[in-house]
Order: structure tokens, then C-alpha cells, then sequence
């Protein structure tokens, strides 16, 4: 049966059927495309790390056909499977080497802020950010746990990906980003309770841009 | 990422007082404020995000408006960088197709 004219029960009942063989290798080259497509900013790819990705994705599938609800055409679904394997590989490869001791350190004792300001801002609106930066750092210290205030810094400051703060932590990503909602929502309450205004912080903010 | 990346971050590793200042741009500041003003009850987690990424692309891939038991995932994907990171290769992906 042509590649694109299979629906998803026909996808379904080769790839758990005696067509199997013939499914995966259509999906193996869908995907393969795909992903060529998705990963064209990543820059030094070969055409192994491609396979790679694309197999592991396949048997991901496999394992998961259960777990596909219908709601989408099977070839997206198990196009997002394959984008996540692919990101997860590429992330772990692009921060293995690169040291978060110094940072996370950091985020234990006594840090120094200093605000980089904007170069277009006058000397009101730097005073305003200042001001900001050494509420927003306090409120960081003294409200947040240890480990909120590390995943936070490593992700909003450092832009490590919560994937590989997680690892570091040894957690998972969902867990990584459930610590973080919990701390923002508490840096939330507490800026309400410093009595500042969310929107004229904003606006006073996006001002000087 | 590239030897030069790799070797500043060794350098900016080792240097003594990596640890006493914490230099923040106005830009990633605005960011962290964004982020915390913004801050909802009710979040989607990653995972929950995921399982209905398909489903979400699909719609944005043919400009139909997002229902509203979709639009966790849209907000989802505005604070979560993996996520989106995902989503946009997902886009590009089903572009190709």
C-alpha cells in the first residue's frame, strides 16, 4: 500500500501484523525525512546520528503502540517521538562535557548580582532594573529551596535545558519543570506581597527596550 | 558545541571568582520577571505537554484555531524552551512532509 494513503488502523494492524517489515521501513523513511528537516539548524549531523535517532525512535514506537489515542495521523505522532529521541541525544552531547559545578556552587552561597543593563536605557530606567534585579535575587534567597533556586538559575539564567538540569539532579524532566512552576508561583506570592505591580513592572520594563 | 565554547566554559569554570558575581542581562531579568508574573495555578507538565504535541501541531500546521482544551499546550510551549525546541522541529518536520 502506498506510504501516505495508509490510515492510522492500517499503520496499526501492519506494524502489529506479518507486514511489519514493509510498515517499518516506510516509517524508518518518513521519519528519516522528518527529521532531516527538523534537526537542519543543528549543524553537524551525519547521516549515522540520523539512523541512530531514527531506530531508536522505531522501537520506542513499537513499544508504545498502545499508547496512541487516534487523535492525530500515526505518522505525526511517531514523528514527535522521533524529534524527542533525536533532542534528547543532541542535548546530552552538547552539555556532556561542559562543567555546572562553578554555577551550581554559585547558586548555594553568597552571590554577587550585577545587572548588565540595557544600552539604550536612560539612567532612571537602569535605576528601575537595578531595583528590580536585587528584589527579584532577594526574594530568590529567601524564599526558594535549595534545589528551586539552583534548577532555577541553571534553566532562567544559564539556559541549560531543563533536560539536562534535571539529569544533572537526578530527576526527570516533568519533575524538573513541576520544582520550577512550584517556585515561581512562590516568587508570585511574594512580589504581591512586596505590593508590586505585575503590569507596571512589565510596561516600566519593556519600556527601555 | 564548538572547541572554543568548550574551552571558555572551561576557563570561566576555573576562574577563582566565577562564584561571586552573578551577571544578569536586563534581557534575561525580563525574562525571569515574564516568567514569574505569568506563573498559573494550573501548568501543564512537560510529559502532559507531549502527549498531546500531535495533536496541537497538526491544527497549528493548518492555521485552525486552538480549542480551548489545547491552549495548556500552547502555554506550555511559551515557557518551557525543551518543549518548544521540540515543537518547532516537530513544525518542521511536518512541513517537509
Amino acid at each position: 500500500m502506498p506510504t501516505h494513503e495508509r490510515t492510522n488502523e492500517a499503520w496499526l494492524s501492519a506494524l502489529r501484523g506479518p507486514q511489519r517489515d514493509a510498515a517499518l521501513a516506510d516509517l524508518r523513511a518518513i521519519l528519516l525525512r522528518g527529521l532531516r528537516f527538523a534537526l537542519d539548524q543543528s549543524g553537524n549531523l551525519r547521516d549515522a546520528d540520523l539512523e541512530d535517532f531514527v531506530q531508536e525512535a522505531l522501537l520506542r514506537i513499537l513499544d508504545n503502540l498502545d499508547s496512541f489515542r487516534g487523535e492525530s495521523r500515526f505518522t505525526t505522532w511517531a514523528q514527535k517521538i522521533a524529534v524527542r529521541v533525536a533532542f534528547s541525544e543532541l542535548r546530552r552531547r552538547r552539555w556532556k562535557d561542559v562543567s555546572l559545578d562553578a554555577w551550581l556552587e554559585q547558586t548555594e552561597g553568597d552571590f554577587v548580582p550585577r545587572l548588565l543593563a540595557d544600552e539604550n536605557a536612560t539612567p532612571e530606567e537602569v535605576a528601575v532594573q537595578q531595583s528590580l534585579m536585587e528584589v527579584v535575587v532577594r526574594l530568590i534567597r529567601e524564599e526558594l529551596s535549595e534545589r528551586q533556586r539552583k534548577a532555577l538559575i541553571l534553566v532562567a539564567v544559564r539556559g541549560v535545558p531543563i533536560e539536562e538540569v534535571a539529569r544533572r539532579m537526578n530527576t526527570n524532566r516533568n519533575a524538573l519543570y513541576k520544582l520550577l512552576h512550584d517556585a515561581r508561583k512562590r516568587l508570585k506570592q511574594a512580589m504581591a506581597r512586596e505590593g508590586i505591580n505585575p503590569q507596571e513592572v512589565m510596561q516600566l520594563f519593556e519600556r527601555s527596550r | 558545541m564548538n572547541w572554543w565554547q568548550q574551552l571558555w566554559n572551561r576557563i570561566r569554570g576555573r576562574r577563582p571568582d566565577a562564584h561571586q558575581t552573578l551577571v544578569l542581562s536586563a534581557e534575561t531579568l525580563r525574562g525571569i520577571i515574564r516568567g514569574i508574573l505569568t506563573t498559573q495555578e494550573r501548568e501543564l507538565t512537560c510529559d502532559k505537554c507531549f502527549e498531546q504535541l500531535d495533536t496541537f501541531a497538526e491544527l497549528v500546521l493548518v492555521g485552525q484555531p486552538i480549542p480551548e482544551a489545547l491552549k495548556l499546550v500552547e502555554e506550555h510551549l511559551e515557557r518551557c524552551h525543551d518543549c518548544r525546541e521540540e515543537f518547532e522541529a516537530l513544525m518542521a518536520a511536518l512541513r517537509a512532509a
